[in-house]
């Protein structure tokens, strides 16, 4: 055991030595090669923790929730709906919603508003999301104007700010007293949004939304994996998307490596013989070969990993954060909670360091078994 | 210590250039002696030294070193017996450039699994001895063709070879190198080792650091005295 770690070590000596001969060579492509880590580690991590962070977000939504649709759009709850739903057996806890968007020509953007059926907020007050209190400027005890659609003025009084950490999902929103809400939309009374239910067995869940289609068939039951699932398809669609524009890069950085690392000039060749006439035998040129493609690919992979970690985690991954969150005038912001994928942390190991190291062997093999005497003879 | 019989080496066998380099050599070669090979180019002597020196192997005949068949042997017990028995000096000295002097020396230790603090100490002491310690750290590229020869040799005597075998050692190297080399291999022979060499400069071959000389043409031994 000690003779074989003795030998790689004498190998790596070697490796390292003959790597620093063609220092530029070699530190432009380690450059190349960790950044390209670093950019598919980044967006990895990165939309992956923004799925685990909608999960965990999500994970208090109700489990239904049902809208009424009139020609294919989404309309109001009209009265008697609850009544309905409420003979629905499996059904645990049911609420109208109201919630309804606003579109402040102050800063050009939609906020969210909406009445808590909890309650909770005094009349003549808002608790907001944290990018509004950003973008407004607003704080607590600050008053604040809005123009409601039929263009009367109201005016609200900041009770509170949302916590940061719901920040994915609350970033613009306005929680409001329910007769504010009704009185600025001028939302008829006993119509809702949409209704929130809560099912006591989460197995029957999708029997019970095939019975509210059957009891309300003009509405439409929308369920929390539903939910989930099209955060997730969100995420990973924007993922693909950063993916796709630096594709390009990525063939070309591919090419590159191939052409350096599968390229062996005279110069290397006779280095082999040399090393082969000296008392190295096939096996060791090829070890040493090895030692070279990993000490550069997994040295790229690591320091690659570990920028990617330090830019989502640390530095709140600035340089994707535009495409990867979204397109809102009312960027959420938010530290993501640090969570790595193990299979997304392989597939990206496999794909950069055995291709590499790989391409490194190919054309050793060949110089490798060449006759030791051909020294000699050149 | 190495004995040849009827060794035959063909170049290109069974091609339209087929070349017989070596035809029918018989030898025996002593221990702790400087041998010397000699004749003009293309007489096979740097053939028969890839031969001996288990660099490759012969077309027909058999070659034995202290007393085995090394003629069949498979490469991978070839390179070990090549890395253990013997040591090479080549005319072009074949060093690795952009290393230095010490990781030159180094490198045929690397698969012996030796312990790279006594590597390394023996490969000071051996550069110490070749009056070379002060251009240890130096690249071999910034050296002189006497300096490279002389780290060439410690290299070659870096897993402690019986035998020393050396390529045409005077070829790039003036009078004065050329005599210092010679005083070299005689204090090999001295400690015990063999030295195998060619060469067809007199210098040598007149040298009585030279035990004996083995004249060849056409891969043929003419003379042997």
């Amino acid at each position: 055991m000690n003779i074989w770690i003795e030998q790689q070590r004498a190998l790596i000596d070697f490796t390292l030595a003959s790597l620093a001969r063609r220092k530029a060579r070699n530190l432009g492509l380690l450059a190349v090669y960790t950044l390209l880590v670093f950019v598919l580690a980044s967006v990895a991590l990165f939309s992956h923790a923004l799925r685990h962070e909608a999960t965990r977000v999500l994970a208090d939504a109700p489990e239904i929730v049902l809208q009424r649709m009139v020609a294919g759009r989404h309309d109001l709850i009209p009265p008697g709906y609850l009544e309905k739903i409420g003979r629905i057996r499996g059904v645990q806890k049911m609420e109208g919603r109201l919630w309804g968007y606003y579109y402040d020509p102050v800063i050009k953007a939609n906020y969210t508003f909406m009445a808590p059926s909890a309650g909770g907020i005094e009349r003549g007050t808002i608790v907001i999301g944290a990018a509004l209190e950003r973008v407004r400027g607003l704080a607590q005890e600050t008053g604040i104007s809005f123009r409601a659609y039929s263009g009367k003025l109201y005016s609200f009084v900041v009770a509170d700010i949302l916590p940061h950490d719901s920040e994915l999902v609350s970033a613009d929103l306005v929680l409001m007293h329910e007769d504010d809400f009704r009185a600025f939309f001028a939302f008829p009374a006993g119509h809702y949004t949409d209704i929130a239910l809560a099912v006591a067995n989460p197995q029957e869940v999708r029997n019970i939304a095939a019975k509210l289609a059957d009891a309300l068939p003009d509405s439409r039951p929308i369920l929390r994996e539903e939910m989930l699932r099209t955060y997730a398809s969100i995420f990973s669609w924007r993922e693909g998307i950063v993916l796709a524009i630096l594709s390009g890069a990525i063939l070309a950085f591919v090419i590159l490596a191939w052409d350096k690392a599968a390229g062996l000039s005279a110069e290397e060749k006779r280095e082999i013989g040399i090393l082969k006439a000296i008392g190295w035998e096939t096996g060791d040129v090829i070890r040493m070969k090895i030692w070279e493609g990993v000490l550069i690919s997994l040295t790229a992979f690591l320091v690659g990993y570990v920028a990617a970690y330090l830019h989502v985690f640390r530095a709140g991954g600035v340089l994707f954060e535009p495409v990867l969150k979204g397109w809102a005038v009312l960027y959420p912001r938010f530290q993501l909670a640090p969570e790595i994928d193990g299979l997304a942390v392989a597939t990206l190991f496999f794909f950069t360091v055995v291709p590499y190291t790989a391409a490194v062997l190919v054309p050793i093999w060949r110089a490798a078994t060449t006759d030791p005497d051909a020294v000699m003879r050149s | 210590m190495i004995e040849l019989i009827e060794v035959r080496k063909a170049f290109n066998q069974g091609k339209h250039n087929e070349f017989w380099a070596l035809d029918g050599i018989n030898l025996n070669i002593e221990a702790h002696r400087v041998t010397a090979l000699c004749g003009p180019s293309g007489s096979g002597k740097t053939t028969l030294l890839t031969l001996i020196g288990c660099l490759a192997r012969p077309t027909s005949g058999r070659a034995r070193f202290k007393g085995e068949d090394i003629s069949g042997l498979p490469e991978r017990f070839l390179t070990q017996l090549r890395r253990r028995s013997f040591g090479f000096v080549f005319q072009q000295f074949n060093l690795i450039r952009g290393l230095s002097a010490e990781e030159n020396v180094m490198l045929p230790a690397a698969p012996s699994g030796l312990p790279q603090q006594v590597v390394r100490a023996r490969a000071a002491m051996l550069l110490d001895r070749l009056r070379l310690a002060h251009r240890r750290t130096a690249r071999v590229e910034w050296l002189s063709g006497g300096e490279q020869q002389r780290v060439a040799i410690a290299r070659a005597l870096i897993n402690d070879p019986e035998v020393l075998i050396a390529d045409e050692p005077t070829a790039n190297l003036d009078t004065t190198l050329a005599r210092e080399f010679l005083a070299i291999l005689e204090s090999f022979a001295g400690e015990g080792r063999t030295v195998i060499l060619s060469s067809h400069d007199p210098l040598v071959i007149q040298s009585a650091a030279v035990h004996r000389v083995i004249n060849m043409r056409d891969g043929r031994i003419v003379d042997d005295n």
